[in-house]
C-alpha cells in the first residue's frame, strides 16, 4: 500500500508542479472577448503554406480590430496547426467549438482536412471562410456557415486543361495524383476535360509516397508524355518532378494551385524552371491592390508573403466585418448571427479583388491564373509571370444541397 | 479513517472548480486527479463506488455542460479503457506481444462506416444505404464479431511464433490493414482510400439527449461491460489457461491446454472490444480516415498496457487514461499556454518565446513521450503501475 | 498490354531494384548483427538509419553555407559525407545500446523489445525536435550536386546516371568493408564467437561487453551509410522516413536468415527487385486496379509467408545453439 500511495503523491506533486506555471489558462473565459481561430498546416511539408495563411490572418486582424476593441471588447487571433491531417483538424475543431469566444476560422488549407472539419463546425453553426480550400464539395453541400475566397477545381482543372490544349499543344499528358480529395479531385476535372478536347491520357496513378517515385516515373518515361500533371501540393510534386528529371524524362511540368510556393523550387531546383502552373491566387506583386499589403507583410513579419497570405487577410477582413455586423448594440454576437452576416458580407476593395459571397458560399466572381516559373531562387517566387488570368463565377449546384 | 471525508473533499472541490473556472486544464486535471485517489485509496467499499458512480453519471455530464471539450475528452478515454482491456488480454493475459492492434479497431470502425453512410451505394448501388439511423446499435454487434473474426485470422498464421517474431508480423499485418483501407478505392471502391467515408450516421438518442452526453454515456456502458467480462475471464478456467500459456507454453501444453484453442481465444476477444469501441468511434466522428489506425494507435494502446501493468485490470484503466489525458489535454494545453506567452510577447532569458519556431509545439511530440514512457517503464518499473499481483513478483527487481 | 513496354522498362526497374536492394541489404546487416549476438530485434535501428541520412545532409548543407560544396572534389564531398553519417549512426547505436539495452540484458524478451520500441519513437521525434529549431524545417532536401545527373546512354532504351552508380559503388564497398572485418580479422572472429555461444566466448577470455558495442557500432555504420545513399538517390528525408525501409530491412534480414550476414545480403537484394517489379508492373499489368502502392505490403506479406513456410530463411538462421 506504501508503493501505491507514493505513486499517488507523486501524481498530484506533478499536477501541483504543473499548477505553478502563470496561470495564464485561469481568465482565459473573459467576457468580451473575441477570437478569430486559424486553422492551416503549421509543420509539416506543407508548413510555408499554412504559415502564411496565419500570418495573413494575423495581419489583417491586427489592422481591423479597432472598431471592435472601441465597444470594448479585446479580440484575438488563436493559431491551430491542423498538420494537414484531417484527424488533428477534426480534433482542433473539437477543441474550438468549446471555447464559446471563437466567433470565426479561417481555414483550412487542404480540402481533405477542411470537409470533415466543417461537419463539427456545422453542429454550432460556426462561420469558416476558407482561403485555399479549392475543392467543390467543400461548398456543395450548402451549409450556410461555410464560405471561400478562392476559387474551385471544377473551373480550374479545365482551365488547366484548356491552357495545356491550346498554349501549351499538348498531345498526350500522364496525371499523377496524390489522392487527397484535393489533388484527386483536380486531377479528375483537368482529366475530364482534357479528353473532351482529344488530348490522350497516357496514365492516371494515384500515390502517397513522399521520398521514392522510382516505380511511378520508370514506367512514365517509357510512355514519353507530353505533359506531365501532377494533382497535388508542391511537398510530394517537387521531388517528384526533381527525380523524373533526373532520371531523363522530358516531357513538360504542369500544375494546380498546391504548386504555389516558393518552397517548390527549393526542393526542385533548374528541374522546374519554366514550368506552368495553375491558381486561384495571383502573386502578391501583381495583384492591383497588392503592393500596400507586400509592404506591410514585409516589415511585420521580415519576409515575403507566401501564396494564400492575401487571400487569408481577405478572409480575416471578411470576418471582422462580419462580426462588426452582427455586434450591433455592443454585445456579443452569438455563432449564428455571425455566420449569417459573414455570408452577406461584401468587401468591395479587397486585396484579391471584389469579393461577395453567392448562395453557396463561393464567391461570385472568382479569380483563375495561369503561371510560369521564372527563376530556381526561391526568393524570386514573386516574379512568376501571369501567363493568363480569368474571372469565373462559380457553377451551380448539379444537385439540391442535403442536410 | 480520515481517507472517507479527504476523498468526499477532493472530489466535490475539484468539481466546483471546475465549474468555476471551465476552461483551465489544471483544474480539470485536478478533478480527475481526485478520482484516482478515490479509485486507490482505502475506503469504505460502498463509499468507493458511490463516489465512483456519482463523479462519473452525475458530476461528468455536468462539467461536460460547461465546456463541451472535457466530455470529448472524457469519452476518448472511455474508447481507450476499452482498448488497453483488450489489448491487455492479448498481451498481458496471453502473452501474445501484438503490435498491430489497431487493426481490429479500424475493422470495427469501417463496418459501420461503410453501412451506415451513403458510401455503400457505391460499392452495391442504388440508394438503400445509409441503414437508418437505428441500426448503429445492430452493429455495434456486427463490430464485435468482424473483428473477433480478423482477430481469428490474424491468430491463424501466428500460432506457431514466439516473441519478436509475433510482435513483427502483427505489426505487419496492422499495416497491411491500413494500406488496404487507403488503397482499397479501386477497382471496387470499399474504403474511399485516403479521402476517408463522411458522413457516418449517427443513432437517434434514448430520450433525445444531446450527442456529446450520449456517446460518453454509451462509453461508459460499454467499458463497465468489458470489465465484467475481462474480470469473469480472468477468473476462469480460460484465463488461468491463458496465464499458463504466456509463463511456459511447453508446461501447458503438458498440462492439457489446447495452444490453438486458447491463442485463438484471446486474439478474438481481445479483438471483439476494439470492434465494438470501432463502430462507436466512427459514429462518434462522422468521418473516419486510415490515419487514424496507423502504428502510433496501437504503439499507444500497447504504452497504457504496459504503463499501467501488464495483466491488471485496473492498470490497464489509469494506463489508459494517463495517456490519452496526457496526449489530448496535457501536451496540448501546454501548447495552448505556450502560444499564448508567445502572444503576449515573454521573454526567457532574454530569448523571446515569440521567436520559436512554429515547429516547434508540445502537441506534437506525442510520439516522444510515448517512446520516452515505454523506455523509462521498462527499466524502473516493467511491471507497471498497478500490476497483477502474479506479475509482481515476476518483474520487481 | 503493350507487351515492347513492359520490355522496354525492364532494365530501369532492375536497376532500380538493385539499389533499392543495396539499401535494404546495409540495413539489414544492422538488424542481423544485432539479433546474432543478442538475439534482439533492434527495433530502434530504423531511426539509426535516418538519422545517418540527416547527419549527411547537414554536412552538405554545411559545406554549401561557406562555399565548399562546389569547391571541393565531388568524390571527397561524398566521401566525407558516407564517413560522417556513418560515425554519427555507429556511435548513436552504441549509446543507444548502453542506455536502453543493457540495463535489460536478463530480461525476459518483451521487455527489451518494448524499449527498443520506445528508443524508435523518441528518436524520430528528437530529430525532429533538433531539426525544428536548428532549421525551423524538418523535411530536408540533399542539395543537388549537378555532376551526380549526368546520365550514360548505354543504348537505346537504357541510360544510366552517374548517381546510380556511386550509390551502387558505395553499397558494394560498404559489403565488401563488412565482409574483411567480419572474416579477415580477429575482432570479426570475436563478433562471430560471440554470436554462437555468449559464455563459451566469455570463457575464452573475449571482453562480451566490449564485442557487444563493437558489434551495435559497425551495424549502426552501416545502416548510416545506408542513410546517406538513401538521400543522395531520393533526395528528400523526414524523421519518419526511416520506419518503413527498416520494417521492410528486417524483413530481408528474416528472408535470408536472422543472424546470417550473407543472408541479410541477398534477403535485400531479392526484397529490392521483388519490390520494384512489383510496383512497376503491378499497375501495367492489373490495368490499374491494383497500383504502386500495395508494394509496401509485398515486404509484410512475404514476411508472413517466410515465417509460415520456412522460418530458417533461405540461407539458414544462424544463432545461438540451445541447451
Amino acid at each position: 500500500m506504501i508503493r501505491h500511495r507514493g505513486y499517488l503523491v507523486l501524481a498530484l506533486v506533478a499536477i501541483l508542479a504543473v499548477a505553478l506555471l502563470p496561470a495564464a489558462n485561469l481568465d482565459a473565459q473573459g467576457k468580451g472577448t473575441i477570437k478569430i481561430a486559424t486553422q492551416s498546416p503549421l509543420s509539416g511539408g506543407q508548413a510555408a503554406l499554412g504559415e502564411g495563411i496565419k500570418l495573413g490572418a494575423q495581419l489583417a486582424v491586427e489592422k481591423f480590430k479597432g472598431t471592435l476593441e472601441k465597444q470594448g471588447f479585446k479580440v484575438e487571433l488563436v493559431p491551430f496547426d491542423d498538420q494537414a491531417k484531417p484527424d488533428v483538424g477534426v480534433a482542433n475543431a473539437k477543441n474550438i467549438i468549446a471555447d464559446k469566444d471563437i466567433l470565426t476560422v479561417i481555414g483550412h488549407l487542404n480540402s481533405g482536412v477542411a470537409i470533415p472539419s466543417s461537419e463539427v463546425y456545422k453542429e454550432v453553426s460556426l462561420a469558416m471562410i476558407s482561403p485555399a480550400n479549392t475543392n467543390p464539395v467543400v461548398t456543395d453541400r450548402g451549409y450556410p456557415n461555410v464560405n471561400r475566397v478562392c476559387g474551385r477545381d471544377d473551373v480550374q482543372g479545365v482551365v488547366g486543361s484548356e491552357f495545356a490544349h491550346a498554349t501549351m499543344k499538348a498531345k498526350s499528358v500522364y496525371i499523377v495524383h496524390d489522392k487527397t480529395p484535393y489533388g484527386q479531385g483536380v486531377a479528375e476535372f483537368f482529366k475530364a476535360d482534357a479528353e473532351k478536347k482529344g488530348i490522350k491520357i497516357l496514365g492516371f496513378e494515384g500515390t502517397e509516397e513522399k521520398s521514392n517515385f522510382d516505380p511511378i516515373v520508370t514506367p512514365m518515361k517509357a510512355k514519353n508524355p507530353d505533359v506531365i500533371y501532377f494533382g497535388g501540393i508542391y511537398d510530394q510534386a517537387a521531388p517528384f518532378f526533381k527525380q523524373s528529371r533526373e532520371k531523363g524524362v522530358k516531357g513538360k511540368f504542369f500544375g494546380p494551385d498546391g504548386m504555389d510556393s516558393s518552397d517548390l523550387t527549393k526542393i526542385a531546383g533548374k528541374a522546374v524552371v519554366g514550368m506552368y502552373y495553375t491558381s486561384a491566387a495571383g502573386p502578391a506583386s501583381e495583384l492591383p491592390r497588392a503592393k500596400a499589403f507586400v509592404e506591410e507583410f514585409k516589415k511585420k513579419f521580415g519576409k515575403n508573403p507566401e501564396p494564400y497570405a492575401a487571400e487569408a487577410y481577405d478572409a480575416a477582413t471578411i470576418a471582422l466585418k462580419g462580426i462588426e455586423a452582427a455586434a450591433k448594440g455592443g454585445k456579443m454576437p452569438s455563432r449564428e448571427d455571425v455566420a449569417t452576416a459573414v455570408r452577406k458580407t461584401k468587401l468591395p476593395n479587397g486585396i484579391t479583388g471584389d469579393i461577395e459571397f453567392d448562395g453557396k458560399g463561393d464567391r461570385k466572381k472568382a479569380l483563375y491564373f495561369v503561371l510560369q516559373v521564372a527563376s530556381d531562387d526561391p526568393g524570386k517566387w514573386g516574379n512568376n509571370k501571369i501567363v493568363k488570368q480569368l474571372a469565373i463565377a462559380a457553377p451551380a449546384a448539379p444537385v439540391a444541397p442535403k442536410k | 479513517m480520515i481517507r472517507s471525508p479527504i476523498a468526499l473533499a477532493l472530489v466535490g472541490l475539484s468539481a466546483l472548480a471546475v465549474a468555476t473556472f471551465p476552461r483551465s486544464v489544471l483544474v480539470f486535471l485536478f478533478f480527475q486527479g481526485s478520482l484516482l485517489y478515490v479509485f486507490k485509496a482505502r475506503m469504505p467499499e460502498p463509499l468507493r463506488w458511490g463516489l465512483l458512480a456519482v463523479s462519473l453519471l452525475v458530476l461528468m455530464p455536468t462539467i461536460g455542460y460547461f465546456n463541451s471539450y472535457y466530455l470529448e475528452v472524457a469519452t476518448q478515454v472511455g474508447i481507450f479503457v476499452a482498448l488497453a482491456l483488450g489489448l491487455n488480454i492479448v498481451v498481458g493475459l496471453a502473452g501474445l506481444l501484438d503490435l498491430g492492434y489497431v487493426a481490429f479497431f479500424a475493422v470495427g470502425a469501417y463496418s459501420w462506416a461503410i453501412f451506415g453512410s451513403p458510401h455503400a451505394n457505391i460499392i452495391f448501388g442504388g440508394e438503400s444505404f445509409p441503414l437508418a439511423g437505428w441500426w448503429f446499435y445492430v452493429f455495434l454487434f456486427v463490430g464485435l464479431g468482424t473483428a473477433a473474426i480478423t482477430g481469428i485470422l490474424l491468430g491463424l498464421p501466428v500460432l506457431r511464433l514466439h516473441g519478436d517474431y509475433l510482435a513483427i508480423v502483427t505489426l505487419g499485418f496492422g499495416e497491411v490493414i491500413r494500406v488496404l483501407a487507403n488503397n482499397l478505392d479501386k477497382p471496387i471502391n470499399l474504403t474511399n482510400g485516403p479521402k476517408g467515408i463522411t458522413p457516418i450516421l449517427r443513432p437517434p438518442t434514448p430520450f433525445g439527449i444531446p450527442y456529446g452526453e450520449f456517446f460518453y454515456f454509451l462509453a461508459l456502458l460499454i467499458v463497465v461491460a468489458v470489465i465484467v467480462v475481462n474480470r469473469r475471464l480472468e477468473d476462469s478456467h480460460i484465463g488461468r489457461a491463458w496465464e499458463a500459456i504466456r509463463e511456459d507454453e511447453l508446461a501447458a501444453r503438458a498440462m492439457g491446454v489446447s495452444l490453438v484453442r486458447m491463442k485463438l481465444m484471446a486474439f478474438a476477444c481481445g479483438a471483439s472490444f476494439a470492434g465494438v469501441m470501432g463502430v462507436l468511434f466512427s459514429a462518434k466522428q462522422v468521418f473516419i480516415n486510415p490515419e487514424s489506425f496507423t502504428f502510433l494507435e496501437s504503439i499507444g494502446v500497447l504504452a497504457m498496457v504496459i504503463l499501467g501493468g501488464m495483466g491488471s485490470i485496473p492498470g490497464a484503466i489509469v494506463g489508459a487514461t494517463v495517456v490519452t489525458v496526457l496526449n489530448l489535454q496535457v501536451l496540448k494545453g501546454f501548447s495552448l499556454w505556450l502560444n499564448e506567452l508567445k502572444n503576449a510577447g515573454v521573454t526567457i532569458l532574454g530569448f523571446s518565446l515569440a521567436d520559436l519556431p512554429t515547429q516547434f509545439e508540445p502537441a506534437k511530440y506525442e510520439r516522444m513521450v510515448f517512446g520516452i514512457i515505454l523506455v523509462l517503464m521498462m527499466i524502473f518499473r516493467p511491471q507497471g503501475i498497478f500490476p497483477a499481483r502474479r506479475r509482481q513478483r515476476e518483474l520487481a527487481h | 498490354m503493350d507487351v515492347e513496354l513492359l520490355i522496354g522498362i525492364f532494365p530501369q526497374v532492375l536497376l532500380d531494384g538493385i539499389i533499392l536492394g543495396f539499401m535494404y541489404a546495409l540495413i539489414a546487416l544492422g538488424y542481423t548483427m544485432v539479433y546474432g549476438v543478442l538475439e534482439f530485434i533492434n527495433f530502434a535501428h530504423s531511426e539509426i538509419f535516418i538519422f545517418g541520412a540527416f547527419v549527411g545532409v547537414e554536412v552538405l548543407l554545411g559545406l554549401k553555407s561557406i562555399g565548399l560544396l562546389d569547391g571541393l572534389p565531388w568524390p571527397l564531398v561524398l566521401v566525407l559525407v558516407l564517413v560522417a553519417g556513418m560515425a554519427a549512426s555507429g556511435l548513436l547505436a552504441v549509446t543507444v545500446e548502453r542506455v536502453a539495452y543493457r540495463p535489460l540484458r536478463g530480461a525476459p524478451r518483451l521487455i527489451p523489445l518494448i524499449s527498443a520500441i520506445g528508443i524508435s519513437f523518441f528518436l524520430q521525434d528528437l530529430i525532429r525536435l533538433v531539426e525544428s529549431l536548428w532549421r525551423n524545417a524538418f523535411n530536408l532536401v540533399y542539395p543537388t550536386m549537378d555532376v551526380l545527373n549526368l546520365r550514360f546512354e548505354l543504348s537505346e532504351t537504357i541510360d544510366v546516371s552517374v548517381k546510380s552508380l556511386v550509390v551502387i559503388g558505395g553499397a558494394l564497398l560498404m559489403l565488401w568493408a563488412l565482409h574483411l572485418i567480419v572474416n579477415r580479422t580477429k575482432v570479426g572472429t570475436a563478433i562471430r564467437a560471440v554470436a554462437e555461444d555468449q559464455a563459451a566466448a566469455s570463457l575464452m577470455g573475449i571482453d562480451v561487453n566490449r564485442i557487444i558495442s563493437l558489434t551495435f557500432l559497425i551495424g549502426g555504420a552501416m545502416g548510416g551509410a545506408a542513410g546517406v545513399l538513401f538521400g543522395v538517390q531520393y533526395g528528400l528525408i523526414n524523421p519518419y522516413s526511416g520506419f518503413i525501409p527498416g520494417l521492410k530491412a528486417f524483413t530481408a534480414a528474416v528472408l535470408g536468415g536472422i543472424g546470417n550476414i550473407p543472408g541479410a545480403m541477398v534477403g535485400g537484394l531479392v526484397l529490392g527487385l521483388l519490390e520494384a517489379f512489383a510496383a512497376a508492373y503491378l499497375s501495367l499489368l492489373t490495368g490499374g486496379a491494383f497500383g504502386a502502392e500495395y508494394k509496401d505490403i509485398l515486404a509484410f506479406s512475404i514476411l508472413i509467408l517466410i515465417l509460415i513456410f520456412r522460418p530458417k530463411g533461405l540461407l539458414g538462421e544462424v544463432v545461438r545453439e540451445r541447451a
